[in-house]
C-alpha cells in the first residue's frame, strides 16, 4: 500500500519535473520533443554512454544511500560531502604511496575510506549524542573542515607534475577501473565501484529490514523515548547510525576519486554529497528507491551535455529538471493526498 | 426540537475497518451529548469528521440546520465547532497566547501583536474559570492547564459547540471536578458539547442525552435521567459488566523490589523524592496513592532506569540495581507500564507487531543471531492481539498510529503483562478504557499477583487502588505518608495522607 504510494508520488514528481523542463525547453526557443530526445540519447544511445550514466549513478548511489540511512535512524547527515572527501582523501593517500598486490590493495583502499568517512560522521553523532548539538550544523562545519583538509594536503604531500591544485594520477594498480569492464562499455569511466553500490543497496537493505540492528536504529529514528524506554541505547544508536552513513559516503569517495576521476583536484566540494539528498528524497528513503533514482539521475547528468550539444538548449537545464523534481518529491505530501482520493474512488466504484 | 449539529448517516471506512457506520447524532442547541462506546467503537473518528480532519465516505451534516461539507479544521472553525483532542496539540516550547493564536496570528504591519491577545485570553480565562496565564510556556504546565489552554483557544475562535474528547482520562481527581464545573460555565454561557467519555458517573453526572456505538453503529440514544450507569454499560459492551474484583486472600511473598531513602530530583532540578523507602513483596498488589505531581513520575522513573538516583538504592530481586541501566532491569523481571503511551509506549510509525517486541527483539525465537524471525513475530503479535483484545482495521500490521487511543492503550498492557515481570510497574494502567476493557485488565492485573508476582501500582483513581490493592502507600511531596491496609482504611483517610497528613496508627 505504502509502497505503491511511494511509487506514485516519485513517479508524479518525475512526470511533473520533465514537463516543467519541456515549458523550459520551449521558453528557451528549442523543440521539447527534440530536447528530451537528446538528453536520454546522450545518457543511453550506445555502451560508452550507459557506461557514464552506471559511473555517475554510482557515486549517487552510495550518497543517496548515506543519507536515506540516516533519514531513516532520524537524523539528516548533510555531511556526505565532507565525508565523501575524507574518504577519497585517505584512499587516494594509500593509492599513491602503497604498493602491493591489487588483489589486496583493492580492499585495504575501500576499507580505509570506510573507516574514514565513518570517522568524519561518527564526530557529528558523538556531539549529536553526548551534547545535542545539532547534526545539521556539525556535518556542515565537518564539511569545511574536510574541504580545507584536502586543500592543503594534496599539495603538500600528493602535488601532480604539472598542477599545484591536484594530486598525482592514480596508477593503474590503485585504480577502480578495470580493463574488462571499461573494453564492454568501450573506455567509459566505469568501474569497479558499480558493484560495491549494489551490494551496498543490497545490505543496507537487508540491515534496515531484517536485522535488530536495524529495528533498534529506526526505533530510535521514529520515537527516541519510546526506544529508551524499550531499553536501547540512544546515544549509541546514534553514534552507530552517522557511522554507517558515513561508511557509505566514504565509499562514495573511493570509489568517485579513484574510479569515476583519475585524480583528487582541490577547492571543490564534491555535488554529489548535496545530490544525494535528492537522490533519497525521491527514493523515499527505501535502498532501492535510492537505486532506480540514482539511475535516473546518473542518466540526467551524463546526458545533458550531449543535448546541449545537439540542440540550442542550455545544459542548466537539466540541473532546473533535477531541482524541479527535488522541490515535488519534497512536497510529496501533494500527490498523497491525490493519490488517496483516486483510490478512494477506486474503491467506491469497485 | 432545535439542532445545531447533525450528523447523519456517517459512514467512514479504514483499511480494513468500517469505523462508522451509518451513524446519526443530533447535538440539540445547550445541550450535553454523550458519546458512550468500547474502545475502537469510532467516537474519535466520528468527532475528527465533524471537525474536519477525516472526510466521510457517506452521510451527511447539518449545522444550524444547512449541511455544509467540513473539509477541514479550518471551515470547523468557521461554523463554529471546537475540539479538544484525546492528545492535546500544544507546541511545548511556545507560551499559552502564542499556542492560542497560532494560525490566526494578528499582526501590526509584519510584525506580532500579542498583547490585545493576551488580553482577551486573559478575559475569557476570567469569564469561564479557567485560570491560565498567558504567559506561560506549555511545557511549564500542569496537563490539566494545558486542557484549559485548549478549551481557551476554541473560545478564542468563537466556537458554540465544543467537541472533548475523552477530557478527564488525563486528569486528576480534582481537575475532573473542576472540569465538570467549566463544562456547566460554558453551557451557561450558551454553548453546546459533545463529550467522550468512558466515565459512566461524568456522564450520569453533566450529560443530558447520551449516544451509545457499538462497533461503529449506533445502539441507541437515551435520555441519561432515565438509565442506569450498569444498563448503559450493557448497551455498550452488549453483556452485563462485574464492575468489582474478585481476589481471593492470600500471604505475601518475600519483598522482590526493596527501595531505601531513595533522593531523586525532578526534570526541573527540584527534589522530587525525599528518602523514600518502600517495600514491594511477591504476591501484593502495593497501590501507590497520591495527587499527580507529588513524585510517582520520579520514583517509576527512577525505578526503571528512566532517571538518574541521587542518593539511596533500589534491590530488586536482593541485587543492588540503582545503577544498572534499562535493558538490564528488564532483562533481570522488570516491566513498565508508562505513563504516557504515545511519548514512551509506542512507537507510532511502527506496526503493532513491531511494538509487541519493543523490549524483546533481541530474544529468541523473535530474532537469531542478529536476525529477525518475522514469523515468531506474528505469531506473538496475533497471541497478544487474540488475548487483550486489540483492535484496529489491520492486525498485526496495522500501524500504532493508526488504532484508537483505548486499544493503544490495551496493547501496552498486554505487551507488558506478557513479559509476565517479576515486578510491573503500572502507572494508570486502565487509563482510557472502556469499562468491559477494564474489567479485563484488573483481572490479569490480579492474576499475576495470584501467581506470586509482584504489581506496583501508580494510579490517581482511588477507586482503583481501593478496589485492587493489598497495600496502600501513600505520597506526598516526595515522601511516604503512610501505608495502609484497604480494609483498614477508607478513601477520606487516603485523601487526607495525599495532602501530607500522616495516618494515625495501624501503619504497616
Ligand atoms: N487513521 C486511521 N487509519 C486506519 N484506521 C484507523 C485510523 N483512525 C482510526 N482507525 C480505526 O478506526 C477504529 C475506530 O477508531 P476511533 O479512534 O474512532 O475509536 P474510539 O471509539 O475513539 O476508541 P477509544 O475509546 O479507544 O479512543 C479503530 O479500529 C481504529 O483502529
Ligand atoms: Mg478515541
Amino acid at each position: 500500500m505504502s509502497r505503491f504510494k511511494n511509487l506514485f508520488t516519485a513517479l508524479a514528481a518525475v512526470v511533473l519535473g520533465l514537463l516543467a523542463g519541456a515549458v523550459f525547453m520551449a521558453l528557451s526557443g528549442s523543440n521539447p520533443l527534440a530536447g528530451f530526445y537528446y538528453l536520454f540519447r546522450g545518457g543511453l544511445m550506445n555502451m560508452e554512454r550507459i557506461g557514464n550514466t552506471l559511473a555517475s549513478a554510482t557515486t549517487l548511489v552510495f550518497t543517496g544511500l548515506a543519507v536515506a540511512f540516516s533519514f531513516k535512524t532520524g537524523l539528516f547527515n548533510i555531511g556526505a560531502s565532507g565525508q565523501m572527501l575524507m574518504g577519497g582523501l585517505t584512499a587516494t593517500a594509500i593509492g599513491l604511496s602503497v604498493q602491493m598486490p591489487r588483489m589486496i590493495l583493492l580492499p585495504l583502499i575501500v576499507l580505509a575510506a570506510a573507516a574514514a568517512g565513518a570517522l568524519w560522521a561518527a564526530i557529528p553523532g558523538f556531539l549529536k549524542a553526548k551534547f545535542n548539538v545539532h547534526e545539521v550544523v556539525a556535518t556542515i562545519m565537518m564539511n569545511w573542515i574536510a574541504y580545507w583538509t584536502v586543500y592543503y594536503t594534496i599539495p603538500a604531500y600528493f602535488k601532480g607534475t604539472f598542477l599545484e591544485t591536484e594530486s598525482r594520477r592514480i596508477p593503474a594498480l590503485a585504480s577502480f577501473r578495470v580493463e574488462w569492464l571499461t573494453n564492454i562499455f568501450r573506455g567509459s569511466y566505469i568501474n569497479m565501484g558499480v558493484f560495491l553500490a549494489l551490494t551496498a543497496v543490497i545490505v543496507i537493505a537487508i540491515i534496515l529490514e531484517k536485522t535488530t540492528l536495524g529495528f533498534e536504529l529506526k526505533a530510535v529514528g521514529f520515537n527516541r523515548y519510546a526506544a529508551e524506554y524499550a531499553g536501547i541505547h540512544v546515544p549509541k544508536n546514534i553514534v552507530l547510525s552517522m557511522s554507517i552513513s558515513g561508511i557509505l559516503a566514504g565509499l562514495a569517495g573511493a570509489t568517485y576519486y579513484l574510479g569515476y576521476a583519475v585524480n583528487m583536484q582541490i577547492g571543490v566540494v564534491p555535488s554529489a554529497g548535496i545530490d544525494g539528498i535528492a537522490v533519497a528524497l525521491l527514493g523515499a528513503n527505501s535502498p532501492w528507491g535510492v537505486l532506480a533514482s540514482s539511475l535516473f539521475f546518473g542518466i540526467l547528468h551524463s546526458g545533458k551535455g550531449f543535448m546541449n550539444a545537439m540542440t540550442k538548449v542550455p545544459p542548466e537545464i537539466g540541473d532546473t529538471i533535477i531541482a524541479i523534481i527535488i522541490y515535488f518529491a519534497a512536497t510529496g505530501v501533494l500527490f498523497t493526498r491525490l493519490w488517496e482520493r483516486i483510490t478512494r474512488k477506486w474503491n467506491k466504484e469497485a | 426540537m432545535e439542532y445545531i449539529v447533525e450528523m447523519l448517516h456517517i459512514t467512514k471506512d479504514f483499511p480494513g475497518i468500517r469505523a462508522n457506520d451509518d451513524i446519526t447524532v443530533q447535538l440539540r442547541k445547550g445541550e450535553i451529548h454523550a458519546l458512550l462506546g468500547e474502545n475502537g467503537a469510532g467516537k474519535s473518528t466520528l468527532m475528527s469528521i465533524l471537525f474536519g480532519l477525516y472526510r466521510p465516505d457517506a452521510g451527511v451534516i447539518k449545522v444550524r440546520g444547512n449541511e455544509v461539507a467540513i473539509h477541514n479544521p479550518n471551515v470547523a472553525n468557521a461554523l463554529g465547532i471546537g475540539m479538544v483532542h484525546q492528545h492535546f496539540k500544544l507546541v511545548h516550547n511556545f507560551t499559552v497566547t502564542e499556542n492560542i493564536i497560532l494560525g490566526m496570528e494578528p499582526t501590526v504591519g509584519p510584525m506580532l501583536q500579542t498583547r490585545d491577545a493576551a488580553k482577551r485570553i486573559k478575559a475569557l480565562s476570567e469569564q469561564y474559570g479557567l485560570n491560565v496565564d498567558p504567559d506561560a510556556k506549555i511545557e511549564d504546565i500542569s496537563v490539566g492547564m494545558q486542557q484549559r489552554v485548549e478549551i481557551i483557544k476554541m473560545l478564542y475562535r468563537n466556537a458554540e459547540v465544543l467537541i472533548f474528547d475523552e477530557p478527564t482520562a488525563v486528569l486528576t481527581p480534582q481537575e475532573i471536578t473542576d472540569l465538570m464545573q467549566i463544562i456547566r460555565n460554558l453551557i451557561k454561557e450558551g454553548k453546546s458539547i459533545l463529550l467522550i467519555t468512558h466515565k459512566l458517573k461524568e456522564i450520569k453526572a453533566i450529560a443530558d442525552r447520551c449516544t451509545v456505538i457499538r462497533r461503529g453503529k449506533v445502539v441507541d440514544t437515551v435520555d441519561v435521567a432515565d438509565v442506569a450507569e450498569s444498563r448503559m454499560a450493557e448497551m455498550m459492551v452488549g453483556r452485563t459488566v462485574n464492575f468489582t474484583v474478585d481476589k481471593r486472600d492470600q500471604e505475601r511473598g518475600e519483598a522482590v523490589l526493596s527501595i531505601r531513602n531513595l533522593n531523586v530530583l525532578s526534570s526541573r532540578k527540584t527534589q522530587a523524592l525525599k528518602n523514600f523507602s518502600l517495600d514491594v513483596h511477591r504476591g501484593e498488589i502495593l497501590g501507590l496513592a497520591g495527587v499527580d505531581g507529588n513524585g510517582q513520575t520520579e520514583l517509576v522513573e527512577a525505578l526503571t532506569g528512566l532517571r538518574k538516583v541521587e542518593s539511596g538504592s533500589i534491590l530488586f530481586k536482593g541485587r543492588d540495581i540503582t545503577h544498572d541501566d534499562i535493558h538490564s532491569r528488564v532483562m533481570a523481571g522488570m516491566a513498565h507500564i508508562p505513563e504516557d503511551r504515545q511519548k514512551r509506549g509506542l512507537v507510532l510509525d511502527y506496526t503493532m507487531e513491531d511494538n509487541f517486541i519493543l523490549e524483546i527483539y533481541g530474544r529468541e525465537p523473535y530474532s537469531h543471531k542478529g536476525f529477525l524471525n518475522r514469523k515468531a513475530i506474528r505469531d506473538h503479535a496475533e497471541k497478544l492481539i487474540r488475548d487483550f483484545d486489540v483492535r484496529s482495521g489491520q492486525g498485526a500490521l496495522s500501524m500504532g498510529r493508526t488504532l484508537s487511543g483505548g486499544n493503544q492503550q490495551k496493547a501496552i498492557v498486554g505487551r507488558e503483562i506478557d513479559h509476565d515481570p517479576e515486578l510491573l510497574l503500572a502507572v494508570q494502567p486502565t487509563r482510557g478504557l472502556d469499562v468491559g476493557s477494564i474489567e479485563y485488565i484488573h483481572k490479569r492485573l490480579v492474576e499475576q499477583r495470584n501467581n506470586g508476582k509482584a504489581v506496583l501500582l501508580v494510579s490517581l483513581e482511588l477507586d482503583e487502588i481501593m478496589d485492587l490493592s493489598d497495600r496502600i502507600a501513600v505520597i506526598s511531596h516526595g515522601e511516604l505518608t503512610g501505608v495502609k491496609l484497604p480494609k483498614e482504611t477508607n478513601e477520606s483517610e487516603i485523601g487526607l495522607m495525599m495532602a501530607g497528613i500522616a495516618g494515625a496508627g495501624g501503619t504497616e
